[in-house]
């Protein structure tokens, strides 16, 4: 391809060694770095940067460091060693390095905040530990769950508890799952008693309450504490919450307003905080750049913080259930009877509760997930249809790059999620109308670079609709975009408008067979349907010839456009659909007079399968008898027996100028060829003179000098043999269906069946 | 209720068959009216000069003094899914919580009747006079959105324009709650020039008992490293005047008196100062009813004009949505 896309994808490459190098804390990274060729690799990634190469190869000395460290720790301190406290301090140094700047894997994390909190090493040390449990992306549930039974054996101070407990607050969003910590909610609970631990047990408490965790008993416990301890903001922080989760157990009036009800437990690992969720939304970002004009309107998801363009996962039912007054909120927010989002893991989960599924909510992230894909794709729900529709028609248009100027630093991300959309509808087998109306509105301020691939494959998949309606709004602005682009472009666009034909066939002998025609959304019969999808390959003729045209013939563009046609000429069997249009003259004769034999054999084949086709639809006819709206006009025989007599003409019968291809023969004789009527034969066409040479060759090797016309009589047979065996199977199947062989093949043996 | 935004030569959709859409899911009716729209001239080449309007008398002027002169930004949103009226006293909570969990500070969000948010600072610092200070304030609105109400289902309730005034990380914050709550979607609503110049003779047109700003324009001119920006004032009895000459249909705007009012104004300008403002980018148009950025900021000035105004902010949001 051109050369610009191939330093584009060196960068890509480059971006994304880089990308993982920020990941190189974890144990996996570690394992493939030790791998001698994969350090090489990174070296060489590194070569536009020539502190690069330095950085990694510090990279590779601090990870070697740090597992010689957490082996240290894991064996505990030798005692008879002399450099005892030398080597020990080298080591924390080494952890806290790594830790403060990649973070540390959470098989790290798990190891270290054992050795911190089982007493192992002094106090001094135990705090250094656990300042430097910074996380690479997350803590895995059990190491806090093994932590938190270290402070039941009561080996570590208060301090080092208090120290803990601020880090598993500040922490709390990177454990992965805290199902097993919420069953812990009745220690922590219980260690509110300890004066210098109980405000930051309850703010632990605060982010960990769920509703079925409030009980009376609690209550009067927090009260109790209160009246205790006097109105600290951190107990009433959590009775508030409790009051939320049940109003009804708690009486006591709690001041409505309130600034901050906890201390700033995070700002021992602010930065740290930062820098982990930078990692975790993946490559960071390129810094935000000052923007001025109004075309430079900058997607709200970057200004809003979330992570990415699809939203996260997140069952919620109690949307649904506002509507209905008597429910309370809290209620909702604990229904139980449905299947919630989270626990879908199955194919088989689904179908068991596809009843009572928690729908997302947002709509927009069934995008990532296959399970609810195939949810959407039988639901027939229209809210749940709509609520994807305008999400996806709203995100394409913000994400859009085009639109806004000076916004192509985010071409990637766009990329990407196109990407995603069409994998989703790859995964369907289906187009959305939102990618529909995105591409109305979006095609025409286009400049046919940007994202082409996937533009195009969006294209492939618009929902089947009537073509007429389509066209001015699509195909007319890629028409423009197609005459004037390079060869390549317009070979990508005729890939995709055959990708779309053969998906709106698809679609429609499944439509039509699975429900009745009337059904169908956008045309009620099947004669509108069948005319639309003519009218697109009448339009694909259209923009081929023209192409032809333009390019001068050129043989890779005839590739693409007969690729086209070997769908085209075999809807009729394939699809079962009451179909067939013939490619124009400007194709057929193009390809005919190829200089390409691959191109000439592409030719036999789709007029073998024309003919398939079009007999077997005869065949139909006369068995049914009845006049169907469906019947092919005696137009497409009478051109496809054009056609055939033109190819037969000049292949087979060394009669090129006659019936098909009708030329003066006044006008032929002034060309001054002697013997143009063999000239386009099996044997003189440009385009197998050579094979017919090596065949001589093949047969006398001594011979000096070749006489393709000798290839006659049984020679011809052999010859025939001969091309048949150099892979050329569409002409051994034109030939085998449209020529009858007779004992002298040279003579008027065809018999084309003319009469259809 | 006259309907200010009808447009009244919109391409009529009767003259193709149509007929098969009556069966059609409201899924196929918003693709349908998506390929209208683009398949035609976007706006409606004529509309009606805002007028004092009966819907306009009913408003109690106290009510809707808190939105005129305060710097509004402009978002349009696409339907909320499962949205109650009557349960606003419950969104408020919930918003409220969440925008605890999100600051953790003393923020109270107050629902109001007619859904519109205000956050009210409450010690955010220890003076007293801070003392429920409102701090951010937004509110929903769709006035004359008929095209869109047409093809929403009833599970979903339309209110395309979202106006917000205040820190934007708490639009953020509030506007994020929306989106999960109910699965709408919130997107800037940049006011690009075309439709600035429609504003500006829209507004110019306006019959003005007396006039409290001047007419003025700001366009911008591309070149770095600073963009440059040519403002022009116009005296608004010199702009109605102007109006007033290129004005032929009574009652209405239409494209052509626009283009000729705005080529009325670059020709005067040319004349003085040798400079094709055409060539440049029109950023921002004020006159006494309102003013608009083309990055989507609006203030209200005046009263009288509101409905008609927020009439077309939502015509500008639907069309941002469909």
């Amino acid at each position: 391809m051109s050369p610009q896309k191939r330093v584009k994808n060196v960068q890509a490459q480059n971006r994304t060694s880089q990308g993982s190098s920020s990941f190189q804390t974890t144990l996996s990274a570690w394992k493939v770095k030790q791998d001698p060729s994969n350090s090489k690799n990174i070296s060489k990634h590194g070569q536009n940067n020539p502190v690069g190469d330095y950085e990694h190869a510090d990279d590779q000395a601090e990870e070697d460091a740090l597992q010689m460290a957490v082996g240290y720790f894991e064996k505990g301190p030798i005692k008879a060693s002399q450099n005892k406290d030398k080597t020990l301090e080298k080591h924390l140094k080494t952890v806290e390095n790594v830790a403060w700047k990649n973070g540390l894997a959470s098989e790290e994390i798990d190891i270290l905040l054992n050795i911190a909190l089982s007493g192992k090493f002094g106090n001094a040390v135990n705090t250094r530990i656990l300042k430097c449990m910074i996380p690479a992306t997350v803590i895995s549930e059990d190491s806090v769950v093994k932590a938190v039974s270290w402070l039941c054996v009561g080996k570590c101070s208060g301090s080092t508890k208090v120290l803990f407990y601020r880090w598993l607050v500040a922490m709390f969003d990177f454990i992965d799952r805290k199902e097993q910590i919420n069953l812990l909610y009745g220690f922590f609970f219980a260690s509110l008693q300890d004066d210098a631990l109980c405000p930051y047990v309850c703010h632990l408490l605060y982010l960990l309450t769920k509703k079925e965790n409030v009980k009376p008993f609690r209550v009067r416990k927090l009260l109790d504490l209160q009246a205790k301890m006097g109105m600290q903001p951190h107990l009433q922080a959590l009775l508030s919450l409790y009051k939320f989760f049940a109003p009804a157990l708690i009486s006591v009036s709690l001041p409505v307003r309130k600034k901050i009800y906890f201390k700033n437990s995070e700002n021992l690992w602010k930065t740290a905080l930062l820098a982990v969720k930078q990692r975790n939304r993946g490559p960071s970002p390129e810094p935000l750049k000052l923007m001025l004009g109004p075309a430079n309107v900058r997607p709200l998801k970057r200004k809003w913080n979330s992570l990415s363009v699809i939203p996260v996962l997140n069952s919620s039912s109690y949307t649904k259930e506002c509507g209905k007054k008597e429910m309370s909120l809290s209620d909702c927010l604990n229904r139980s009877g449905s299947f919630p989002l989270e626990q879908l893991q199955s194919f088989p989960q689904l179908l068991q509760n596809i009843h009572c599924l928690e729908l997302p909510s947002q709509m927009g992230s069934v995008l990532n997930n296959s399970l609810l894909l195939h949810y959407i794709n039988c639901v027939r729900d229209e809210p749940v249809l709509l609520r994807f529709y305008y999400w996806l028609s709203q995100t394409l248009q913000e994400e859009c790059i085009w639109y806004k100027v000076n916004n192509y630093e985010h071409g990637k991300e766009f990329t990407n999620f196109l990407d995603t959309i069409i994998r989703a509808e790859c995964f369907l087998q289906e187009g959305f109308y939102s990618c529909e109306a995105f591409l109305y509105k979006s095609l025409p301020l286009w400049d046919g670079l940007c994202c082409r691939s996937q533009f195009l494959q969006l294209v492939s998949w618009i929902p089947f609709s009537s073509f007429s309606e389509v066209k001015p709004l699509l195909f007319d602005h890629l028409a423009q975009l197609f005459f004037t682009s390079t060869i390549y472009f317009k070979c990508s666009v005729l890939q995709s408008l055959k990708e779309l034909l053969q998906n709106w066939l698809l679609w429609l002998s499944m439509d039509i067979h699975m429900k009745p025609v009337t059904n169908s959304p956008l045309e009620t019969t099947l004669g509108g349907s069948m005319n639309s999808v003519s009218k697109l390959i009448h339009y694909v003729g259209w923009l081929s010839t023209t192409a032809m045209r333009l390019e001068s013939n050129n043989t890779f563009l005839l590739h693409f456009i007969l690729d086209f046609y070997e769908k085209v000429c075999d809807i009729y069997i394939n699809y079962n659909l009451p179909l067939v249009v013939l490619f124009p003259p400007g194709i057929f004769y193009s390809a005919l007079l190829s200089l390409d034999t691959s191109i000439l054999n592409q030719l036999c084949f789709i007029m073998h399968r024309y003919r398939k086709n079009l007999t077997a639809a005869k065949k139909n006819e006369l068995v049914q008898k009845t006049k169907s709206e469906f019947n092919f006009s005696s137009k497409t025989y009478q051109e496809f027996n054009h056609y055939l007599t033109s190819m037969v003409g000049c292949l087979w019968t060394s009669k090129p100028f006659g019936k098909g291809i009708y030329i003066d023969p006044e006008i032929l004789e002034k060309t001054g060829v002697a013997e143009y009527k063999n000239s386009l034969n099996v044997v003189h066409h440009p385009s197998f003179l050579s094979y017919a040479v090596s065949f001589l060759l093949q047969e006398s090797p001594e011979e000096r000098t070749v006489n393709v016309s000798s290839i006659r009589g049984k020679k011809w047979s052999w010859y025939l043999d001969y091309l048949f065996s150099q892979g050329l199977q569409g002409l051994k199947l034109f030939i085998r269906s449209s020529v009858h062989h007779s004992s002298i093949p040279r003579a008027e043996g065809i018999n084309c069946n003319n009469q259809y | 209720m006259d309907s200010y935004s009808a447009p009244e030569s919109t391409p009529s959709a009767s003259s193709r068959p149509e007929d098969y859409f009556i069966g059609a899911t409201p899924l196929q009716k918003r693709l349908e009216s998506v390929r209208k729209q683009s398949s035609f001239i976007l706006t409606p080449p004529r509309r009606k000069i805002p007028q004092c309007s009966q819907l306009q008398e009913d408003v109690d002027p106290q009510k809707v003094a808190f939105l005129l002169h305060k710097q509004w930004t402009l978002y349009s949103l696409t339907p909320l899914y499962k949205f109650s009226y009557s349960n606003l006293k419950e969104y408020s909570r919930l918003l409220n919580a969440f925008i605890v969990a999100e600051k953790q500070k003393g923020l109270a969000v107050e629902v109001g009747e007619d859904f519109n948010i205000k956050i009210v600072s409450k010690s955010q610092l220890p003076s007293e006079n801070r003392e429920g200070k409102v701090l951010w304030t937004g509110w929903f609105c769709c006035v004359f959105g008929d095209s869109l109400l047409e093809t929403v289902s009833e599970d979903f309730t339309c209110l395309p324009l979202f106006l917000a005034n205040g820190a934007e990380s708490n639009t953020a914050i509030i506007g994020t709650w929306f989106q999960k709550t109910f699965d709408c979607y919130f997107s800037p609503l940049a006011i690009n020039a075309f439709n600035l110049s429609w504003m500006a003779a829209m507004w110019t047109a306006c019959k003005m008992d007396h006039y409290v700003a001047t007419t003025e324009f700001l366009w911008s001119v591309p070149c770095s490293p600073q963009s440059l920006d040519i403002s022009f004032a116009i005296h608004p009895e010199d702009a109605k005047a102007l109006w007033d000459s290129v004005h032929k249909t009574p009652g209405e705007v239409t494209q052509e008196e626009v283009d000729l009012f705005m080529d009325c104004l670059y020709s005067h300008f040319h004349r003085h100062f040798k400079i094709h403002l055409s060539a440049t980018r029109l950023v921002r148009v004020s006159t006494s009813v309102a003013s608009a950025h083309t990055d989507g900021k609006i203030k209200i000035l005046c009263h009288k004009y509101l409905i008609g105004v927020l009439a077309y902010l939502t015509e500008l949001a639907i069309f941002q949505i469909e």
